[in-house]
């Protein structure tokens, strides 16, 4: 199954190699990992999104606890939660049909288009990973130019909070 | 008081109450070096490799349970140390490798001997450090041992930047007692609740078993160990790493399981209804095939470190916690409860135990006119009362030692079981010898293993470290030689050590004693003079039987009441039979 972990991880240059490192040498999956500093410049949040059984995702946020450098991890995937993805693409945009039709289809995504040219536009959409997806899928064949993902994030629906 | 980053180094570990450092020196340390000879607190053992000081610092450790600690250069001091680094990681032994590394500035450059240790040593540490700034160093030390030594011990690498340790820059410098760190606290004590229930089922069981292993030494709770399991009657079992938490010569001990384990020990796993793994990791050469591990059995495991519970085998009754602290608090519960245990099916188990334990498995023959090698470790075993320190490589001669060698106390047997090292011996003597200079300390050793780390005979005599080497020469690679004999019909693919030394003369260049013997009838006598020699290195070369096998063994994808067996043992069998299937 899919999970979505967050982590509260020192922010010191090493983390990120012990986290990836813990990844790689023990075969586990990173679907997307993104961090950054959080408002305490001590500290940066991190969101790894990973595929596996109960058994090896209980794994995984054992070693992840057992990191000297992970102060707290939340399996999001436990409760209620909101998932969050950015994507830019760049698109191939020639001729008014064309233009007009992409428009139409950003317009029922909520996607925006922030950059344009004669011949491309450049989108940004925001959602799950499963509505980037499917806006891709209904773009034309081979007008895709180029995409950036973040990966997801995630946080807790209600009070709770993943804090120190 | 004013300090260089050297001097806080070396103020530190004296304050630590480091004893001993072993350590090679180089570009990287040499500030280091120099602040070191204008003091003589702590000892600097200098190795011949940094692969020795390694294990000689985690022989130390093994055998005293404090901290071992290593000083190598950067580079090529710090990849040698990798192999030392990664043998304690996976024993989870305390020690704390301080590396030099090229000046600040430099790093990135690909600077003269420049490696990134922090890299290099991630995957086999329990944490590393790179010190940044002088204001952190003392901090950073302070961390390091508290991670290397709390929780499930293991290395901790400390690299500092040549400029760190610069004599001209000195800043006042006051010893860390105490340190706080927000995202590591190591549970000490287990669940109430998981304890009580623990102690039910295990008054419950009809067919109990004990399955201790090295968490138990590590945590210092043998005591607490043998009064649980003496309160329980039950039958105990350890693996590897755990021999001597519990009495070797003690009835109710069975043995080593596992790959080379007793017939009995893994008999008894198979059919066993509660388990109770003490301290053990479940690792794969006990385990053996985990679809077929301890079919019958209801199963409870004390663990410090939570990863380690439900890893490879799911447990029932999981406790988190120092193991020496829930063994008190299960003692306790044993001594209120109103519960008993079923007297009569405990005699029945016993009964059938007993069965086992008739076929003797691991008889030999002893009309043999080599010398057998278990025959070595018997001798071994008389000579030096079962008292002795005693080290090993890896090999045959190491499941030898370990089935042949009951020890009744923990921390005497230094082996290196999770990573299996070939030439962590002879160090891992020296280690031990330092520690305890009155104590026999014996290495056995195969001809193969010792030469990975054979430099060592010079340090033995710089630092008068008089260890007895006990070489099982079987003129192979013996353990390769047994597995191509059962798995790949006999073809002896460059397992045979051709072109070997002559031992007796090599140690007898290195200024130790050598003596060779290749008699059985000689065996005894030799082996008390080796041992009288208080201060001399002795190598003893002891010819043995080429085609001899490690039994009992567990194979591949089998279960653990599936066990290939000796031809002595099958003699033994007939009177008995044991293979049926309790229910
Ligand atoms: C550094 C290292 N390389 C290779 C091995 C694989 N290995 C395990 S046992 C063994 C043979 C050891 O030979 P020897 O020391 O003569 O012991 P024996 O089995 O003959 O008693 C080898 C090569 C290892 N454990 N460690
Ligand atoms: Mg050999």
């Amino acid at each position: 199954m899919r999970h979505i972990i967050s982590l509260l991880v020192e922010n010191e240059s090493g983390a990120l190699s012990r986290i990836a490192g813990l990844f790689s040498a023990r075969g586990y999956n990173i679907e997307s990992l993104t961090v950054a500093t959080t408002e305490d410049p001590t500290l940066s949040r991190m969101t790894i999104v990973t595929t596996g059984s109960d058994r090896i995702i209980e794994q995984i946020t054992k070693q992840l606890n057992k990191l000297i450098d992970v102060v707290k991890l939340l399996d999001m995937t436990d409760g209620d939660f909101i998932e969050r993805e950015m994507m830019f693409v760049k698109i191939r945009a020639e001729g008014e049909a064309k233009r007009a039709e992409i428009q139409r289809l950003s317009d029922i995504f909520r996607a925006r288009i922030i950059d344009v040219t004669d011949s491309t536009f450049s989108v940004e959409l925001t959602g799950a990973g499963a509505k980037l997806d499917a806006y891709l899928k209904t773009l034309p064949d081979g007008d895709v130019i180029e995409t950036v993902r973040s990966g997801s994030m995630g946080i807790i629906r209600g009070k709770k909070a993943l804090t120190i | 008081m004013e300090l260089s980053g050297s001097e806080i180094l070396v103020q530190f570990l004296k304050d630590e109450g480091v004893e001993y450092i072993f350590g090679y020196p180089g570009g990287a340390v040499l500030h280091i070096y120099d602040a070191l000879h204008r003091q003589d607190d702590v000892k600097h053992i200098l190795v011949r490799h940094e692969q020795g000081a390694t294990h000689a610092a985690d022989g130390y450790a093994r055998a005293t349970g404090k901290p071992g600690v290593v000083l190598v250069t950067s580079g090529p001091g710090a990849t040698n140390a990798v192999t030392g680094i990664a043998t304690a990681y996976m024993d989870s032994i305390p020690m704390v490798v301080i590396s030099g590394q090229v000046p600040s500035a430099m790093i990135g450059s690909d600077a003269f001997q420049e490696v990134d240790a922090i890299g290099c040593t991630r995957p086999c540490v329990k944490h590393n450090f790179l010190v940044k700034d002088i204001n952190n160093l003392a901090d950073t030390l302070k961390k390091a041992f508290y991670v290397a030594t709390t929780g499930r011990p293991g290395p901790v690498l400390v690299d500092l930047p040549k400029d760190i340790t610069a004599p001209q820059i000195k800043i006042p410098y006051q010893f860390p007692k105490k340190i706080k760190m927000r995202s590591y606290n190591p549970t000490v004590k287990g669940h109430p609740r998981q304890i009580k229930k623990a102690v039910e089922l295990l008054l419950s069981a009809r067919r109990p078993m004990i399955y201790s292993g090295g968490g138990v030494v590590l945590g210092n709770a043998a005591n607490e160990l043998r009064e649980v399991t003496r309160k329980l009657g039950f039958p105990i079992t350890q693996t590897l790493m755990g021999l001597g938490a519990y009495p070797g010569t003690d009835k109710q001990n069975l043995g080593m399981l596992g790959m080379h384990g007793t017939y009995e020990a893994n008999m008894a796993m198979h059919q066993c209804d509660v388990l109770f793994a003490v301290g053990a990791r479940f690792d794969d050469r006990i385990t053996g095939d985990t679809s077929k591990f301890c079919p019958h059995a209801r199963i409870i495991h004390i663990d410090i470190d939570p990863a380690s519970i439900s890893k490879n085998i799911n447990v029932d009754i999981p406790i988190v916690g120092e193991v020496k602290q829930v063994l008190a608090d299960m003692s306790k519960l044993l001594a209120q409860t109103e519960q008993k245990s079923d007297a009569a099916a405990l005699d029945a188990w016993w009964k059938r135990i007993g069965e086992w334990q008739a076929q003797d498995c691991l008889a030999y023959d002893k009309s043999s006119p080599h010398i057998k090698p278990q025959s070595v470790i018997e001798s071994l075993y008389k000579v030096t009362r079962g008292e002795a320190y005693v080290s090993s490589d890896v090999g045959q001669h190491q499941m030898f030692a370990a089935q042949f060698y009951p020890f009744d106390e923990p921390r005497r047997w230094l082996n290196s079981g999770g990573l299996g090292t070939m030439g962590f011996g002879l160090p891992a003597a020296m280690g031990a010898k330092m520690a305890f200079p009155d104590a026999d300390v014996a290495c056995v050793t195969g001809e193969g293993s010792i030469q990975m780390c054979i430099q060592e005979l010079s340090t033995c005599l710089q630092y008068d470290l008089p260890v007895k080497i006990i070489c099982l020469n079987n003129r192979y690679l013996g353990m390769v030689r047994q597995w191509q004999e059962f798995f790949y019909e006999k073809r002896y693919s460059h397992s045979y050590m051709d072109a070997l030394p002559d031992f007796v003369k090599l140690a007898e260049s290195y200024g130790h004693v050598g003596i060779r013997v290749e008699n059985p009838a000689d065996l005894d006598s030799v082996m008390e003079e080796t041992f009288a020699m208080k201060d001399r290195v002795v190598f003893l070369d002891v010819i043995t039987d080429q085609t001899e096998n490690v039994y009992p063994m567990i194979q591949a994808g089998a279960g653990h009441n599936d066990m290939e067996i000796s031809p002595e043992h099958k003699k033994n069998l007939g009177a008995v039979n044991p293979e049926g299937e309790l229910a």
